[in-house]
């Protein structure tokens, strides 16, 4: 019996000293206690987030930067392209102008030579002309004698005369 | 996360098995104390006998009378008898009565057997065996015994440990902040932690902090004290949480703050129970008798648990060291031969024992922290709950 008879002394001596303990811890352990976890589990999760915020950033940084240097790639691509195409154009537009300033000077040069021919064949005919009709003059006063003969030497030398 | 957790469950772990192999190496000492003390027991028995006025187990060894003598409280501290000097811390004795305050040394009872100032221990089967009764039988005035007895000496001692340990470890918390605990701290932490995150936070929610300070104080002084128990050496040895009276005032303490802090709805639910019909509440109220025996059952329930499991591990390796000097009456090599074998006993239970000490801490604030839940659970909740 005697082990389940609470004894009246112990009884106090432990609300007693139950009840210090427990004041005690409560006010000078557990409350800087729990309060130092609660704040380093606070740290850790902010270290944690933060610790996400930046990978989260640095990726980002990291897509920026790649898109920039494939903005930037395409950007050289293009000018490089436009200025192909420029000097292609330049190029062609030189050729097709040489060739028609050439085209020019060639029509200009054959116009020329066609109206300084014309005028040679002009002059020629002219020329024929008078030296025909000095000719028909001698031969008129020389024939006029000998009508026939003349007639039929005119004839001839007229036939004989070709023109260019 | 998942991180944290595994190191501290490893960290527990690793604590457990220290204190285990720190027990072993102590434990088979133990096998060793109660060597002396065989020439002691059969005296205290012969004690016992002369004043039972029986005669039949003068020179015998009694097992039971022994093993009970180690679990009960004491008004003296024995720590060993050598021949036939007995080493005794003789605590004091303090009584109020009429007279007023009275304290003097338990020396003067000579280990019991001894009236002094009108007091003596009384031998008498019953409850007040072994306690401090009248020397005059016939007086029956009040009086009160608030001895410092040996289990008193050793709340003394462990309530000095605890604050020790808790507030160098607070201490520490304040000089280095946030930083990775150092020293007791380190031990400590992954128990404080287990205490609010596996015991209080999954009952209590979102009430914690205001209940986790008590959780602590009474996880942490039925733990320490189970384990100084195990310890059977001066600082050790009293069955401090195997004494009803502790876990008396225990339970008190977990039915005083359940009840204190009930809500309106708890006590509507006790005296008058929502949804029974009226055939059950008017010529006997049922339920509020049936809810009223449940309130006073969980911190009877609390109290004999504790005080059943610590005080069943103390008999039972005792019971195995009183074995050794058992067989040692028939036979002195007997004894010796025996003793092996109840050493090898002794430290399956002590490692047992361990295992109880912190299963018993941790059921007894798991149980106080669902009692707290239930008394202060909202019906929103309660039908929250049920919805899910």
């Amino acid at each position: 019996m005697e082990l389940v008879s609470p004894g009246i002394g112990l009884i106090f001596w432990m609300l007693l000293s139950f009840s210090i303990l427990l004041v005690i811890l409560k006010k000078f352990a557990w409350k800087p206690v729990l309060n130092m976890l609660a704040k380093r589990e606070e740290k850790i999760t902010k270290a944690l987030s933060e610790a996400d915020e930046v990978r989260s950033q640095m990726n980002q940084l990291k897509a920026d930067n790649e898109r920039l240097l494939a903005q930037a790639k395409e950007e050289r691509d293009a000018i490089l392209n436009e200025a192909r195409k420029v000097s292609q154009k330049m190029y062609d537009e030189a050729k097709v102008k040489a060739q028609e300033e050439g085209n020019r000077i060639i029509a200009a040069a054959k116009d020329e030579i066609e109206v300084e021919k014309q005028k040679a064949i002009t002059d020629l005919k002219n020329k024929i002309a008078e030296l025909s009709l000095e000719i028909a003059e001698n031969v008129v006063k020389a024939e006029l004698s000998n009508k026939d003969k003349h007639a039929q030497y005119v004839k001839s030398r007229v036939e004989e005369m070709k023109l260019n | 996360m998942s991180l944290i957790n595994c190191k501290r469950k490893d960290c527990i772990f690793a604590r457990i098995i220290a204190f285990a192999i720190f027990c072993f190496i102590l434990l088979p000492k133990a096998g060793a104390d109660p060597v002396n003390e065989s020439d002691n027991a059969p005296a205290e028995t012969d004690i016992a006998a002369v004043a039972e006025g029986e005669t039949h187990e003068e020179e015998g060894f009694n097992a039971g009378t022994t093993i009970i003598e180690h679990v009960v409280d004491a008004y003296e501290w024995h720590i060993m008898t050598i021949k036939d000097k007995h080493i005794s811390i003789y605590l004091p004795v303090i009584i109020v009565d009429k007279n007023g305050l009275t304290v003097f040394s338990s020396k003067h009872f000579h280990h019991g057997h001894e009236a002094y100032n009108g007091y003596k221990i009384s031998h008498e089967e019953g409850l007040k065996k072994g306690k401090i009764v009248r020397a005059d039988a016939d007086d029956t005035s009040f009086f009160l015994d608030l001895s410092i007895t040996k289990n008193v000496l050793a709340l003394f001692i462990s309530v000095i440990l605890i604050l020790w340990m808790f507030l160098s470890a607070a201490n520490g918390y304040k000089k280095r902040g946030e930083g990775a605990p150092k020293g007791i701290a380190r031990v400590l932490e992954p128990l404080i932690l287990f205490v609010r995150d596996d015991i209080a936070r999954p009952s209590l929610g979102d009430r914690t902090d205001k209940y986790l300070p008590y959780l602590l104080t009474v996880f942490f002084f039925i733990f320490i004290n189970n384990l100084i128990g195990l310890v059977p050496i001066f600082p050790g040895g009293a069955n401090l949480t195997g004494n009803i009276a502790i876990t008396l005032v225990l339970a008190v303490f977990t039915f005083v703050i359940t009840n204190i802090n009930g809500t309106k709805e708890y006590w509507v639910d006790i005296v008058n129970t929502p949804g029974v019909p009226w055939w059950l509440k008017i010529p006997l109220p049922l339920m509020p008798i049936v809810e009223i025996m449940g309130l006073i059952t969980k911190p009877v329930v609390l109290m004999i648990r504790l005080f059943a499991n610590i005080s069943a591990g103390h008999i039972i390796a005792l019971g195995f060291i009183s074995l050794i000097f058992i067989f040692g009456e028939m036979n002195v090599a007997l004894g010796y031969g025996v003793s092996v074998v109840s050493v090898v006993f002794y430290v399956f239970m002590g490692a047992l024992e361990l295992l109880v000490a912190f299963i018993q801490a941790f059921v007894f604030t798991l149980l106080s922290a669902i009692y707290f839940s239930m008394s202060t659970e909202s019906h929103e909740e309660t039908h929250a709950v049920e919805k899910k």
